[in-house]
């Protein structure tokens, strides 16, 4: 029982947005779909609601095709602001739940209940135009999931959100989650994805780069980062057998190396030199594996 | 609530409440009034005014009582009165406002008489011909008499001469009928026009509003595009069968209580004393297949649209195609009957206004108007499944330019490959 997509090809006369693409996305997790901008993220997203039909390959949800007699249980948050500007909070978002297939009365009840959450109720009898971008961005999630769907698909759901807002808003996704919801979301901020996501993707110009469990790809991608601050000239160390990669900081320097051994040789080579005040191995940071992946085929 | 009913309640209703349309309804619903009532209206301003003064300097002292006479049959409220002062004299209480003029009466070589008016303007122009008038029918009297003619030869002369139109087909309409049928019929072409013109703009605006603000991306989330389109479609129409309905009703009322002090007047020449029935039920027919097909268009290329900015250059096309209709029955209004009005009547872009006007004026066998609510229909129902086609995939279609070019994009879209 899963969100499945199976070699999902789009093509836009020669041009190619989704190359192949093969995930299964398991049920009550939390999915991350990373990519460059044009990387066809949102093409993917909308082959999954069935806003546009693949070119060749399938999705099933619990094992159903999906199309308009499963849109009920399918929550959606475009990335670019879809609500009507000039009516009211209250009347179109119950409108919205509604055509999901909602009654009048829950709708109203369940919305109070997220207004509340998102310490929002005086928003109810606003109109849309007159909130705030990151207020809009609020309402718009409240949109997504009033209807208490089974998938929630959430594209760049933190943008434009200041740092109290992200935490309202992750709060919000990781209590979906425990209450079963399964949700696919994409984004640019890779921190956002470590803190959420079980498992994750990495397109790249229609293809997978990657995919997998975040645990996996961090032990599989081997590399890992040094950061040592001392009190005397660490630079040499660019030059040292092993490194990849290294940046100078004010307090010392940041490597990267291509396994634990080197950590432990360079510690070797430095003790004794003076004091070090840091000396810290690191996973690499997603954005590390990212930057690496995508900008590879850049080249 | 099925989705599409929830689609059509929620356009209509929302729509409904917007404070365009209430005012637009309201201004509309006023002047429908006041124009019911313009005689009254007219009349109440008249009331304190008199009737204009003017000063008669009649310098052969005859021809006074005979034009008095004349003048009093043309406007009762002139007021003529006899002057015995000179010209100069008469000039300053014209200026001082005494008088609205003087007019100066003589006899030129031929003993007829002649006349000279001087007033501060020469703008009224009604007096001037009521004058005019008086003076030649005065000078027309007094020259038969030099004539010697009796008073029967003078009416024999100006007896006018008799035509008497006949016309030959059985059912074919009475010069009367047809003057009263002209303007009913002028008035419904001018709310299908207005009607049809306003509400597919509507639609294509409605459309075009929600695309670019996505909230189309989260609808069509929902509901499928084309189930969408019509009821959008329809909830629209309901909103504008409303509005008319409000707009004849309001007409009805308000002209039916006039209608006593109208009697004989202009409405009656145009025949609204009554109203037959069967134009109205056509006009409401045409008027509805109108607005779809209008309607269907607009939505389909209100999809094509990015910015509210361009829904404008992609409709200004369709918009002449409604005016072009209309002027062609303009035209047709004065002669219904010419064959190019009959062809044109069977092109489904004109068939709504062309054919009720036809059906109005003249008296078309039963199939020729059947026939043409059946070419709107299957070119509605074409249109529908092109323009569900084509906004399936506009609506996802996003770009700088919003040209024709779009909808192959947008059909390319809507396929699978």
């Amino acid at each position: 029982m899963a969100l499945e997509i199976e070699h999902v090809s789009k093509r836009f006369g020669k041009y190619t947005a989704v190359d192949d693409l093969s995930l299964s996305i398991p049920e009550k997790t939390i999915f991350g779909f990373l990519g460059a901008n044009g990387a066809g993220k949102t093409t993917t997203f909308r082959i999954i609601l069935g806003l546009m039909d693949a070119s060749s390959g399938n999705v099933s949800w619990n094992g159903k095709p999906v199309d308009y007699s499963t849109s009920d249980n399918i929550g959606y948050l475009p990335e670019e602001r879809g609500l009507y500007p000039k009516q009211k909070v209250k009347e179109q978002l119950i409108f919205l739940a509604r055509l999901k297939g909602m009654s009048k009365q829950e709708a109203e009840k369940e919305l109070g209940r997220w207004l509340e959450r998102f310490k929002v109720p005086d928003y109810a009898d606003k109109k849309v135009e007159e909130l705030s971008k990151g207020n809009q961005q609020k309402i718009q999630f409240i949109a997504s999931v009033l209807h208490k769907p089974s998938l929630l698909i959430l594209d760049e759901p933190f943008s434009g959100l200041d740092p109290i807002n992200v935490e309202l808003l992750k709060q919000a996704v990781l209590d979906l989650k425990e209450s079963g919801t399964t949700i696919v979301f994409s984004s640019h901020r890779m921190e956002h994805v470590e803190q959420l996501c079980e498992n994750l993707c990495i397109l790249n110009k229609g293809k997978t780069v990657l995919q997998g469990s975040l645990k996996e790809i961090k032990q599989s991608f081997g590399k890992k980062n040094l950061i040592i601050h001392a009190d005397f000239d660490v630079s040499f160390l660019k030059e040292y057998p092993g490194v990849r990669k290294s940046a100078v900081t004010p307090e010392g320097i940041q490597l990267q190396i291509e396994g634990e051994e080197v950590a432990g040789s360079i510690l070797q080579e430095i003790v004794g030199r003076g004091f070090i005040r840091k000396f810290a191995l690191e996973e690499p940071s997603l954005n590390d594996i990212f930057i690496e992946k995508v900008g590879a085929s850049y080249e | 609530m099925n989705k599409f009913w929830i689609i059509f309640f929620h356009t209509f209703l929302t729509k409904l409440k917007t404070k365009s349309f209430i005012v637009t309804t309201v201004i509309t619903l006023l002047i429908i009034v006041l124009l019911a009532n313009i005689t009254n209206i007219i009349d109440f301003f008249n009331k304190g005014e008199e009737g204009e003064k003017i000063a008669v300097i009649d310098e052969t002292g005859v021809l006074f009582d005979p034009f008095q006479n004349q003048l009093k049959a043309i406007d009762k409220d002139i007021q003529l009165k006899k002057f015995t002062g000179d010209k100069t004299k008469a000039d300053k209480q014209v200026q001082n406002g005494d008088f609205d003029g003087v007019l100066v009466l003589s006899n030129n070589q031929e003993n007829l008489p002649a006349a000279v008016y001087r007033s501060l303007t020469i703008s009224n122009t009604s007096l001037l011909s009521s004058l005019e008038n008086g003076l030649q029918q005065m000078k027309t009297q007094m020259a038969a008499t030099q004539m010697n003619l009796s008073q029967e030869q003078l009416t024999k002369l100006y007896e006018p001469v008799s035509l008497k139109k006949v016309a030959l087909e059985k059912d074919a309409k009475t010069e009367e009928e047809l003057s009263q049928a002209r303007g009913l019929v002028y008035v419904l072409l001018f709310v299908i026009y207005f009607a049809v013109i306003m509400y597919a703009n509507m639609i294509a605006m409605e459309v075009a509003t929600e695309k670019s603000s996505r909230v189309m991306e989260i609808l069509i989330s929902s509901v499928p595009p084309i189930k969408q389109m019509f009821a959008k479609i329809l909830g629209v129409g309901l909103l504008g069968l409303l509005q008319l309905a409000l707009m004849l009703g309001v007409a009805y009322f308000s002209l039916k209580q006039n209608m006593d002090s109208m009697e004989g007047g202009f409405f009656d020449v145009y025949g609204f004393g009554d109203v037959p029935v069967a134009t109205l039920v056509y006009a409401f027919v045409f008027f509805l297949l109108g607005y779809f097909l209008y309607a269907t268009l607009a939505a389909f290329l209100g999809s094509l649209v990015s910015r509210i900015e361009d829904v404008n250059q992609l409709i200004t096309p369709m918009t002449y195609l409604l005016i072009i209709g209309f002027m062609i029955a303009m035209f047709g209004l004065v002669k219904p009957d010419a064959t190019f009005i009959t062809v044109t009547s069977y092109i489904p872009f004109f068939t709504p206004m062309l054919m009720f006007m036809r059906v109005g004026m003249l008296n078309l066998p039963f199939w020729e108007p059947i026939l043409g609510i059946v070419i709107l229909l299957v070119t509605i129902i074409l249109f529908a499944i092109f323009g569900a086609k084509v906004y399936k995939g506009g609506v996802l279609l996003y770009g700088k330019s919003s040209s024709f070019k779009d909808i192959k994009k947008a059909m390319q879209l809507t396929k699978n490959e």
